[in-house]
């Protein structure tokens, strides 16, 4: 008898904990805000899930993500919306905060989507940026072209695709 | 003697035109008023044309403003999540303040209110810690704060308020910002509330050092010496962006409903001298007819 008591209060337990994990981060919602200083693409809305590039490694952000903070690397955001839509976004830099309240932001210094992104004249851009670095002298040119060439790459990588 | 009755005609003509203009009905006074009409007039039509032009320059900085709102929000949803912000009141003496403002003057008292409360802050702590450090962007600051407080102006940025402000602007100031030491800050920024209104506000702003000190920084994950150091700096540029369009914005407004008010008064003005230009020049009329209906009642 003591045996069962114990055991349906085991069961209870366990059929309370996943439900009392879900009221505290309250359920699947992420609060997401993704604005460039150009233009804004989410303000607080609501998705299933975003893939960001950072300097510490691309990662997919779902709700309930543990809080961090990154750096954006030039390169693609992708957005998967509710309705199973998903949105392609280049991004040159810019930050990413994800709070314990599981609100994401995304903030840019620029950001368009992928599909304005002309594929030849990304290349031109690339290009430019490549003899730039060539002919540029002292540390803080050659660091600015080098930085001028990653993002160039990455537009061509996000044109191409 | 001479030299005294010059300056009292003039006061007199300008001043006591409208109530005393029984005593100087004269071909003098009628010439001076039409100056000073003729002076008005010139005066509303640039209020006029510069109300226009700001009128045309808020809706732009609104319009943008609406863009950068939700940028500025983002950024500041970190300080107050991970409650940065309560671990600057530490009382440490190396802070800095950033004035928001232009080039450009004639806005009533948007970039006053920005260095008067500057002021106070840099009066109420100048016994204890004279080492606060002032970062002006636009001349009005530099100039409101130069005469009390040049040793602590640190770095003035110019050129600022003849084109709307961009991304690039932002960085420029940062990265100034960025070289100077500091451990805690703020910004001092309008916030644009309506076409009439503005508010003075500030902004914390944190170097990584207070960033990693932040009470709950616990619960962020993989955070290093050199994310920090990038994310700070970012946040940094990213939050002078968005307080520079909110200061642009309140300061068109405002300058639209200071040229409003300039063109309104001008109005009253024209109104008012225009009946006394009127009035006296009837009078000299009746004075001349006067004269030679009397000098004829002689002659018979």
């Amino acid at each position: 008898m003591a045996l069962f008591l114990r055991s349906t209060k085991l069961a209870a337990r366990l059929t309370q904990g996943p439900t009392k994990c879900f009221s505290r981060n309250y359920a699947d919602q992420m609060n997401f805000t993704f604005a460039a200083a150009n233009q804004i693409f989410y303000a607080n809305k609501n998705i299933k899930q975003v893939d960001v590039p950072s300097f510490s490694g691309s990662f997919g952000i779902l709700p309930n993500h543990v809080p961090t903070l990154a750096v954006l690397r030039p390169g693609v955001v992708t957005v998967y919306e509710d309705e199973g839509k998903s949105k392609k976004i280049f991004v040159s830099s810019g930050t990413i905060t994800v709070n314990e309240d599981s609100s994401v932001q995304v903030l840019a210094e620029e950001a368009h989507p992928v599909e304005d992104i002309d594929g030849s004249a990304a290349r031109q851009v690339l290009q430019e940026a490549q003899s730039q670095l060539a002919t540029a002298s002292g540390d803080v040119a050659k660091a600015e072209a080098a930085i001028a060439v990653e993002v160039a790459e990455a537009l061509v990588l996000a044109a191409g695709n | 003697m001479m030299m005294i009755s010059k300056p009292t005609t003039m006061v007199v003509c300008l001043k006591g035109a409208a109530a005393g203009q029984q005593q100087n009905r004269n071909m003098a006074t009628l010439k001076q008023i039409s100056m000073r009409l003729k002076s008005v007039t010139n005066i509303q039509k640039i209020t006029q044309s510069m109300k226009m032009v700001s009128a045309a320059k808020y809706a732009r900085a609104e319009r943008e403003l609406r863009q950068a709102r939700p940028y500025g929000e983002g950024v500041k949803a970190f300080y107050e999540k991970s409650g940065a912000t309560e671990a600057v009141d530490g009382g440490d003496n190396n802070k800095l303040i950033v004035a928001i403002t232009s080039d450009r003057g004639l806005c009533g008292a948007v970039h006053t209110n920005v260095a008067k409360t500057i002021r106070n802050e840099l009066g109420a702590e100048a016994v204890e810690s004279p080492q606060s450090k002032v970062f002006c962007v636009g001349d009005k600051s530099r100039a409101l704060l130069q005469r009390l407080y040049a040793q602590n102006i640190a770095v003035v940025a110019n050129e600022v308020g003849r084109k709307p402000p961009t991304f690039l602007d932002a960085s420029k100031v940062a990265n100034e910002l960025i070289q100077l030491d500091f451990n805690s800050g703020k910004i001092v920024y309008n916030r644009f509330k309506t076409v009439v209104s503005y508010q003075t506000e500030e902004v914390p702003l944190l170097s990584a050092k207070t960033m990693l000190a932040a009470p709950k920084l616990q619960l962020y994950d993989s955070i290093d010496q050199g994310v920090m150091e990038s994310y700070q700096e970012f946040t940094v540029a990213a939050l002078l962006y968005y307080t520079m369009k909110e200061s642009a914005c309140s300061e068109q407004s405002s300058r639209m409903t200071a040229m409003d008010n300039a063109s309104k008064n001008a109005a009253e003005m024209i109104g008012k001298l225009t009946l006394t230009f009127n009035r006296t020049r009837q009078a000299v009329i009746t004075r001349e007819l006067i004269e030679i209906i009397s000098g004829a009642a002689a002659l018979e």
